[in-house]
């Protein structure tokens, strides 16, 4: 499948720890909201040799925010490999093939496509979105590129993406029973691997990655399971009421008002290191995505505690 | 039908403020269904234009006519009598009566009366829920009957996004999300297969003007094309 004759689609880290069937832990990391390339490079220094690949967000909640791309090279320059993700908000199938021919060539090698939250959420909610193409046929869109070395509309590339595509997963959204068969039209789509929305609801998880066993899913694409530990009860609260598609158990907020002064974020890292204990043992789930958001120092400690260290070098 | 509602009084009186003689003239037809701009409407404008103007200290003259139709030219032609008796003219019709009477008489000032809100179905007495987007390859076959592009917040073909929410659109506790609503129609039909499969990227139809000529209304030349 690869022009490089290594076996690999793209070759990227995250794709050989795939691959050699080593349990993945990814991390993630918001560009700052101006050119402070300082920030990233401080956020970047708590997610080194902690993880395998870092999500690098676009424009998240329809907030403005240094590109996602050049928030990739920063980090390729410290060393890390970044997960170039892309929302079909804010730009046409133009747009979005030049980035991906720009990214490449600087090194990028994961993509994560994305439909994007809508405008109105943002900072400019008076904006045009975009929306020429959903994440579905950027998904194909990037595989085409990558597969048939072709444009969209058919024309041949002067050099070729090989890009290791990802995308999004809500294994909680209703109707229950049709979240596994946009799963199966993800991967018929032509993705490689699937980072899920975060997991508060194991039982539903469970039963949601049990049908994808069923449709032998997990077997076509790499399922990464979707963690993000809660700092407080506020934000358990808010995630439940305010956040589309967030499915949090009242349990797990009690648990998080049951930990006492000052012990509720310490309660909700424990929280996520046993749903990574559980997730390492499931079946059809191939790594844990870890989303600390604004939390990028607590990575270390999460990983630690996880016991996911240290990462795999693979050659 | 096409939907409109009408522009803020301030910003009417404002567009028109150089002009003493301007003629009003509604639509009968989308607008007046819908309440924006026939016969009644023109009247209440001209009205509250009449008073606002004499407070002002600037008093205008109006007139007030409704055609049946602002979008064809056989209607337009009732006006060549009288436009010449006026400086201005605020037309009540959708965007495209408003063209096309701007079109007929391009010496005269042409206002909006209405802002154009859409292709919209009647709900209720005065209310109207836009249904189409125009986009000039209809899918509803696909789609149980519900349009993605105007009904989906993010005009989706493959849908639902990540946002959806209980059956609401990510976007409001008001708003269904549309392939929620498509999923249950179809999963009721029996026809979930249609949205099984991978939908292609739209081939955008409606980035440029269109043109449209009903089979038989062609000239031969046209005809193969
Ligand atoms: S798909 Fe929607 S926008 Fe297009 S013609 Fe049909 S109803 Fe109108
Ligand atoms: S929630 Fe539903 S209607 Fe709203 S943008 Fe997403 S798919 Fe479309």
């Amino acid at each position: 499948m690869s022009t490089e004759g290594n076996g690999y689609k793209s070759g990227s880290n995250l794709e050989k720890v795939l691959a050699a069937g080593e349990f993945a832990f990814t991390g993630e990391l918001g560009p700052p909201r101006g050119c402070n390339a300082e920030e990233v490079r401080h956020k970047a220094s708590f997610l080194k040799g902690n993880v395998d690949s870092v999500n690098i967000t676009d424009n998240q909640t329809a907030v403005v925010r240094m590109a996602s791309w050049a928030a990739c090279l920063l980090l390729i320059q410290e060393g890390l490999e970044p997960n170039f993700q892309m929302v079909c908000r804010d730009r046409n199938r133009l747009a979005m093939q030049a980035d991906i021919l720009g990214a490449y060539a600087h090194g990028v090698r994961n993509m994560l496509c994305l439909s994007g939250d809508h405008q109105m959420f943002g900072d400019h909610p008076q904006a045009k979105g975009v929306f020429d193409i959903d994440s579905m046929q950027l998904i194909r869109m990037v595989k085409t590129m990558r597969d048939e070395g072709k444009f969209l509309a058919g024309d041949e590339l002067d050099g070729v993406p090989k890009m290791f595509i990802g995308a999004a997963a809500n294994p909680f959204a209703d109707p229950f029973e049709w979240r596994v068969h946009r799963l199966a039209k993800k991967v018929d789509a032509g993705v490689d691997f699937i980072q899920t929305q975060c997991i508060y609801n194991m039982e539903k998880f469970r039963e949601w990655i049990r049908q994808a066993n069923d449709m032998g899913l997990t077997e076509k694409a790499y399922i990464l399971a979707g963690v993000t530990p809660m700092k407080s009860v506020g934000m358990a609260k808010y995630m439940k009421n305010r956040v589309p598609g967030m499915d949090v158990p009242d349990a797990i907020i009690e648990r998080l008002q049951g930990a006492g002064k000052g012990k509720v974020a310490d309660e909700g890292i424990k929280i996520a290191v046993e749903q990574i204990e559980e997730f390492k043992e499931m079946k059809g789930v191939h790594g844990v995505h870890l989303m600390a958001i604004e939390w990028e120092h607590k990575v270390p400690e999460i990983a630690e505690l996880a016991k996911v260290l240290p990462r795999p070098q693979i050659k | 039908m096409i939907v409109a509602k009408r522009k803020p009084f301030d910003e009417l009186k404002e567009m028109i403020k150089p002009y003493k003689k301007v003629l009003n003239v509604g639509c009968g037809t989308c607008v007046s269904v819908c309440l924006a701009g026939g016969e009644k409407e023109v009247a209440v404008l001209n009205a509250e234009l009449d008073m606002a103007r004499k407070l002002d200290d600037n008093p205008i003259e109006l007139g007030a006519v409704t055609l049946e139709r602002q979008c064809d030219q056989e209607y337009l032609a009732e006006l060549d009598d009288m436009i010449g008796d006026y400086d201005a003219v605020v037309s009540m019709a959708c965007g495209v009566g408003i063209q096309f009477l701007a079109e007929r008489f391009p010496e005269k000032p042409v206002f909006p009366g209405v802002d154009t809100t859409g292709l919209a179905v009647n709900q209720d007495v005065g209310f109207y829920e836009e249904r189409c987007r125009s986009c000039g390859a209809c899918v509803l076959g696909m789609t149980g009957g519900i349009c993605p592009v105007t009904m989906c917040a993010k005009g989706l073909y493959n849908g639902p996004c990540g946002g959806t929410n209980k059956g609401k659109c990510e976007i409001s506790q008001d708003q269904p999300c549309a392939w929620f609503q498509i999923h249950e129609r179809l999963s009721k039909q029996g026809r979930l297969d249609l949205i099984m499969g991978y939908k292609e990227p739209v081939e955008w139809l409606d980035q440029v003007p269109r043109m449209t000529i009903q089979p038989g209304y062609k000239k031969p030349e046209e005809e193969k094309a």
